[in-house]
This record gives structure tokens, sequence and C-alpha cells, in this order.
């Protein structure tokens, strides 16, 4: 990497995180458009959420980590402390790994 | 207001010049109560903001490592870390740079990654605050962590509170580990082994559930995830992403009317809106 290339990512990266606050505050939003906008939101954050535990590259994570997050969502479904949620997923992958599980 | 701007460092820049006015009982009493208000919230907040900010130390140790074994002189993981601040697209710019890939390939296939950060924007822009400082700075440290620990909060000034938190903690511990692990280099192990893949996406869905709560929320995030994982072995990373927010369209379709015996309510109808755990 060369010290443009990480100027020109860290002002795009920049951008795109500024564009958002600025735009939403050019214009009046209704209670509607709002609405969507949380509902796209966590519809993104859905997708980063399947995609980081059942993907990895372009295939298949493997069973270790997608029982992971299962198990920790369970946790968070179950109402247990958040820290618990994020220990129960990480030691769930991390013993399943030691077991040699893929 | 003593925290009328942004994050708990309103209040203790605040303090001082509210300090200087205090000349007898009533004003004490009323930053006294916010104080310990603050107190409260953050002590929660960083409860919560701790293990995921352990675990982004972790993984940028992690990076740190890989970008200096591929050959990066130290200044790169620690440049990128403080100035692009995106795990994933940090991943990415090395890992393409370290495959052969030119460094156009890398700043675009990074920057595909990072364009989530828009709808993200505009959708908790307000958690950043109003002026201009703090959208300055906030927009700098927006994550999927801390947008996602804003979106949970009902209450507007806990939106804020829990953005700032924990964009800021994920923004110390990830330099510092960024830092520790390009010293350190090829001492610093796989964090795979430790399971911490799984810790952030984990965390991310404990933060996603209450809304998810919502019947409509739910279905467009369940067909925009549907989308987004039968996308990925098909298109560059970063767009999969993208085109789950197809699954917005789902909000056109009629709500089916629940026909459930109100018997069923109690169990699960006692949950309350308040989204943290």
């Amino acid at each position: 990497m060369t010290l443009a290339a990480v100027l020109v990512l860290a002002l795009g990266t920049y951008g795109l995180r500024l564009a958002g606050p600025l735009l939403r505050d050019r214009v009046r939003l209704s209670e509607r458009v709002t609405r969507v906008l949380a509902v796209a939101a966590t519809t993104l954050l859905t997708a980063l959420i399947a995609t980081a535990a059942l993907t990895s590259g372009s295939g298949y994570a493997g069973w270790s980590l997608p029982a992971g997050v299962l198990v920790g969502g369970l946790a968070a479904w179950r109402r247990l402390p958040f820290v618990v949620v994020v220990v129960l997923a990480a030691a769930t992958t991390a013993v399943l790994r030691l077991l040699g599980a893929p | 207001m003593p925290f009328s701007r942004s994050a708990g460092l309103a209040v203790v820049f605040g303090m001082p010049i509210v300090m200087f006015g205090l000349t007898n009982g009533p004003p004490v009493f009323t930053i006294s109560a916010m104080r310990s208000l603050w107190r409260t919230l953050d002590r929660g907040l960083l409860r919560d903001v701790a293990p995921i900010a352990l675990a982004s130390g972790l993984v940028g140790a992690s990076f740190g490592a890989i970008a200096v074994a591929d050959g990066n002189p130290l200044w790169v993981p620690v440049a990128m870390s403080l100035l692009v601040f995106a795990g994933g697209a940090q991943f990415m710019a090395v890992g393409v740079v370290a495959a052969g890939g030119t460094a156009v390939a890398a700043v675009l296939a990074a920057l595909l990654l990072n364009v989530r950060h828009l709808p993200f924007g505009l959708a908790v822009g307000h958690a950043l605050g109003g002026s201009w400082p703090a959208r300055l700075v906030g927009s700098h440290v927006m994550t999927d962590e801390s947008v996602a620990f804003a979106m949970a909060q009902t209450d507007p000034r806990r939106a804020r509170a829990a953005f700032w938190t924990c964009g800021l903690a994920l923004y110390v511990c990830w330099n510092i580990g960024v830092v520790l692990g390009a010293l350190a280099g090829s001492a610093v192990g796989d964090t795979d082994a430790l399971g911490i893949d799984a810790a952030f996406p984990a965390a991310l869905l404990a933060l996603t559930l209450p809304a998810l709560r919502d019947a409509v929320t739910r279905r467009c995030a369940l067909v925009g995830a549907l989308i987004a994982v039968v996308a990925t072995p098909l298109v560059p990373a970063g767009v999969p992403v993208l085109l789950s927010l197809a699954g917005v369209a789902a909000m056109l379709l009629p709500v089916p009317r629940r026909v459930s015996a109100p018997a069923d309510r109690p169990a699960d109808g006692s949950s309350t809106t308040e989204a943290r755990s």
C-alpha cells in the first residue's frame, strides 16, 4: 500500500460516512421516510450478520462459525447480558474449532 | 443543558463552565442529578461496549500483524487504522495488494465494502449530535457496531450516548491493537482460534433483535439477508449487503393480520420496547 492509496481510501471512506448525516440534515424527513431509513439500516445489519455468520470469502464458512453465532443469538433472545452473548458466541466457535470442526 | 452536545465528553467539557455559575444550592442538585444520570448510562453502556471493544482490539492486533507480515512498513497499518478506521475495508485493501492486485483495485474493493455507511449515516445521523464538530468527528467513528448500538436505543439521548461510547471505545481499542499487533508481528496468533469472528455477528444480532420484533421490519430484514447470502458467491465483496436493501421493498406488501389466540400473549407480549440487555 502506498501513502496515496491509504489517503484516497481514507478520504473516500470518510466521505461515505459523512454523506448520510449531512444529507439527513439538508432535507426535512417525513415520518414515513424516517421509518424506511430505519428499516433499511436494520436490513443492512441483518444482512451483515447473516453473511458474517454463514459465509467466508465467497463460500460457506463451515459449521463452527454459524453455530457460535446461533448460540449467541439464543442467549440474546433469552435476554442474557450482552457480555454473556458475546463470550458464549466466541467460546462456542472456539471450542468447536478446537475439536476440529470446520 | 450541559449535555446538549454529544457524548459524555460534553459533560466533562461543560462542567467547568457551568461550575463557574454556581453560587447556591439548586443548580448543584441539578448538575449532580445529571451527572449521576450520565454515570448510570455510561456504566451500563461501557459494560456492553467493553467486550466488543476488546474483541476489536484483538482483531486490530491481527490486522497489524498480517499487514506487516505481507511486507508493509509499520506506518501502513497504523496510518490506515487511524485514517480509514474500517476493519473489513482495511483487511480487504491489504489482502488485494498482497495477492498481487494494484493499489487502485485495492482501494475500489475496500470502498465498495464501505458504501453501506451512507445509508447507515442517513438512518442514525441524528445520533451523532447536531453541531459541526460532532458530525465531523462522529462520522469518522461510525462503524457497524456504533450504528447498531445507537439503533438499539429508543430514547434519542441514549442513542447518542451509545453511538459515541461505542464509536470512541472501538476507535481507541482498534488503534492500540493495530500498533501492538504490527510491533509483535508473527507473535500474534490467529484470532479465529478464539472465535472472535463469531463475537461480532452475535453482538450485532443481540443489538438488532429488538428492532426485529416489529413484523414489517423483520420481513424486510429476512428477505434482505437471504438475498445477501445467496448473492455472496456471485458478486464482489460488499455488494451482497447492499443488494439486501432490495428487501426493504417488502414493506409494500400487506401486513398479515395476526389471528393468534390471546393465550400466547403473556409469554411474549410482556416484552418491553427497551432495547438494551
